[in-house]
């Protein structure tokens, strides 16, 4: 599910700032080390969700950073490290650089990033930035994996290429090869379905037509609503050669769920609706996941979403790095990360390591319907050399990251 | 050994078999099912098939092998089985959503993990109170009994340790880093060993009891099997530390260590995604559980053959032999 940013809470940013801890890790008196880490969003206008049935979130993001510190110092508890968030919720609109560099100030190395792409590079290239650990946990811009990757950030969110490639790998496996894309006005929705394409040439797949649907994103049907959209949709999807599934980038969520059903002829709807790739859905319980679901709804009392997994994932990150050296220093965590030895267990079945060419975490993809997961890539009889979750996204050879080249 | 045994191998060696027919009943959790299958240790056939609560996991015998009990994970409570009725009789707290516990070497107190909220619980089986709740770490899972009662081992899934507690005082003593995701926790017979399995890291730890520290890490690789697919979860050892078996999950395989060098001398092939496993008696055979095929493999101990599969529930978890 695409969902639009979280509401508009109000908070001055200095006001927050002037009250949360001292960073620098210091020892207390009972040789424990601190470990402070940073968060940093900006809230953003929200939009009504596009169903009812969907759940409201204004903390997205934030929670699960906020459950990754309470796991940390539930391990801390016996390793004495005690690990602290510092969170910096800048206003729509508000200077995020300015923000972050207050956090600089005070010493942060460690930063959560629940941001889009533009104030997270904005972010990555203040200059005092250098020596630090970013790890992105929002924006799924293929850029940032490529030409626009930069030394000091990590990704735990997976980027367009990946999620674009563990569905294109399950429509494979099914023979569905030949699509019909229908791609959104968004930006977004041109970055996804951009991937997609990348998808169909890297797995034999055929796009016979592409269309774009104009929307706006917010407008519910109302009352007899569906009565329009019962007679455009069929419409809209009429006249298309011989085709398997029909598949959607609608990141804003303002017209893709209206297409299953609806399609002139009668086909599957995949994409940002319908069949969905994603880091993380409520119906995964694979793995152990479920008491990983269970800890997070009492703690959050909402659904974990892919967001709040992905801040889970790098805060979680910290403190393997923190456990296995028994350093909390920058240079010793960054060190350790970046590594042979690191992995982070992710309920996904197999140890999630970071790609030393791009910085993007491996990691499989679910393909989650309404209700239920219904597979994971990569899909089986996908091979690779070194991983199979290799397979997923951009591979070593075709990088287009330079992550040795200075700063940009 | 025991005398019927003894008699039953001499009889059979004398007609010239050498597979002793066992008095034993397998009693198989499924955890999808919501039951228990019954499996006769003699003709490997299901003799019946008992409805228990939501979500049953670990399952384990009592000391005068009179009851079983059933860890129903959903319902939050351990089930008390009477084998000679064949039926349930009781319950027992056992905290919140319980999925591996561990009886005291004398009988009592059970310990019990709860994995959803960071605790171990001790319930006393003949009162049936909770004597206490012991924090631990994130997502509780494996527990190990010292063969002498006093020190009591819990792994976190999350966190990545095993806990060290003094079963006198319940406080943790000693708490020892392992390889990512650590499922299960085996105490040799002799207690000089701790073997915890890593499903993530792909290895088992040995740790040694006394100092505390992790004395071996054993790896696996099967060739032509992804080594992501490696993931152990259940390990038991011989009664005299020669041999060690683990179920390695995902890569459908059980491994067989030799105990003393710690080499990995062979790969079963069971069923699919094998979680645990559980000797009879006398360790001439030991039960797995094949999760996603849904059927225990049996394997004979003195051959290292798998002799059988035997189809039970949904999602076979847990297995205990009665004798």
């Amino acid at each position: 599910m695409r969902r639009p940013q979280v509401r508009c809470v109000g908070f001055l940013v200095t006001a927050l700032l002037a009250t949360a801890a001292p960073a620098a890790a210091q020892e207390t008196p009972a040789g424990v080390a601190n470990i402070p880490i940073a968060y940093i969003t900006e809230r953003v206008k929200e939009l009504p969700p596009f169903s009812l049935v969907d759940q409201p979130t204004t903390d997205n993001g934030l929670m699960g950073a906020r459950l990754g510190i309470e796991d940390n110092n539930t391990t801390g508890k016996f390793t004495k490290q005690k690990f602290t968030l510092d969170e910096a919720v800048v206003p729509a609109g508000g200077d995020i650089a300015a923000a972050f560099r207050d956090l600089l100030a005070k010493g942060h190395r460690f930063f959560i990033a629940d941001l889009p792409a533009t104030q997270l590079l904005a972010i990555a290239d203040v200059p005092e930035a250098r020596d630090t650990l970013i790890f992105n946990v929002q924006a799924k811009d293929d850029a940032l994996r490529g030409e626009q990757c930069r030394t000091n950030v990590l990704h735990t969110m997976p980027n367009y290429a990946i999620l674009a490639d563990g569905l294109a790998q399950y429509l494979m496996w099914k023979r569905w090869a030949n699509w019909f894309l229908v791609v959104g006005t968004g930006d977004d929705d041109k970055l996804f379905a951009a991937a997609l394409r990348r998808a169909a040439d890297r797995f034999s797949a055929t796009i016979v037509e592409e269309r774009v649907f104009d929307a706006t994103p917010g407008s519910r049907r109302t009352d007899t609503g569906y009565a329009q959209i019962q007679k455009q949709m069929p419409t809209f999807t009429q006249g298309v050669d011989d085709y398997d599934v029909l598949v959607v980038s609608d990141e804003r969520d303002a017209f893709g769920e209206y297409l299953q059903y609806r399609t002139w002829d009668a086909r599957s709807v995949v994409g940002t609706q319908g069949l969905v790739p994603t880091a993380w859905h409520r119906s995964q319980e694979q793995w152990g996941a479920t008491q990983m679901q269970n800890r997070f709804t009492k703690f959050a009392g909402r659904w974990m979403t892919e967001r709040d997994y992905a801040a889970w994932l790098a805060v979680r990150s910290i403190s393997e790095a923190t456990t296995r050296t028994n350093k909390t220093d920058y240079a010793s965590v960054n060190a350790y990360i970046r590594g042979p030895e690191f992995g982070v267990a992710g309920f996904k079945g197999q140890k999630l390591t970071f790609r030393d060419w791009d910085g993007q975490l491996r990691q499989p993809v679910l393909l989650t319907g309404p209700r239920t997961l219904v597979s994971v890539s990569p899909q089986e009889g996908f091979l690779h050399e070194f991983s199979e979750l290799d397979t997923l996204g951009f591979d070593r050879p075709e990088t287009t990251c330079k992550l040795n080249a200075p700063a940009q | 050994m025991k005398v019927g045994a003894m008699v039953a191998a001499v009889a059979l060696i004398a007609v010239g078999g050498v597979r002793s027919a066992a008095a034993e009943t397998i009693y198989v959790t499924n955890e999808k099912d919501n039951t228990v299958t019954v499996v006769d240790g003699a003709t490997l056939e299901v003799t019946k098939t008992i409805p228990v609560g939501q979500r049953p996991r670990g399952i384990t015998l009592s000391k005068d092998n009179k009851r079983l009990f059933i860890c129903a994970s959903d319902d939050n409570v351990i089930q008390v089985f009477d084998i000679a009725k064949q039926e349930i009789v009781g319950t027992l707290p056992s905290g919140p959503d319980p999925e591996q516990f561990i009886l005291a070497p004398a009988g009592n107190p059970l310990y019990i993990a709860n994995e959803d909220d960071n605790m171990v619980t001790v319930v006393d089986v003949d009162t049936g109170e909770k004597v206490t709740e012991i924090p631990v770490g994130v997502e509780p899972e494996g527990m190990g009994i010292s063969p002498d009662g006093k020190i009591l081992v819990n792994t976190s899934e999350t966190t990545n340790m095993a806990h060290f507690i003094d079963t006198e005082s319940h406080e943790i003593v000693d708490n020892v880093l392992v390889d990512p995701r650590p499922r299960f926790a085996e105490f040799t017979a002799d207690g000089k060993q701790l073997w915890v399995t890593s499903e993530i890291g792909g290895t088992v730890n040995v740790i040694d009891a006394a100092t505390r520290k992790v004395i071996k890490k054993i790896g696996f690789a099967v060739q032509g099997l992804n080594a992501e697919a490696i993931q152990p979860v259940g390990v038991r050892v011989t009664r005299d530390r020669k041999l060690a078996f683990v179920a390695m999950g995902p890569a459908n395989r059980v491994a067989v260590i030799d105990a003393q060098t710690f080499e990995v001398k062979d790969y079963l092939l069971v069923g699919q995604r094998v979680w645990q496993m559980a000797f009879n008696a006398d360790e001439s055979r030991l039960y797995t559980t094949n999760g996603n095929s849904n059927d225990i493999s049996v394997i004979d101990v003195a051959d290292l053959e798998v002799i059988k599969s035997v189809t039970v529930g949904n999602q076979p978890w847990g297995v205990a032999v009665a004798p």
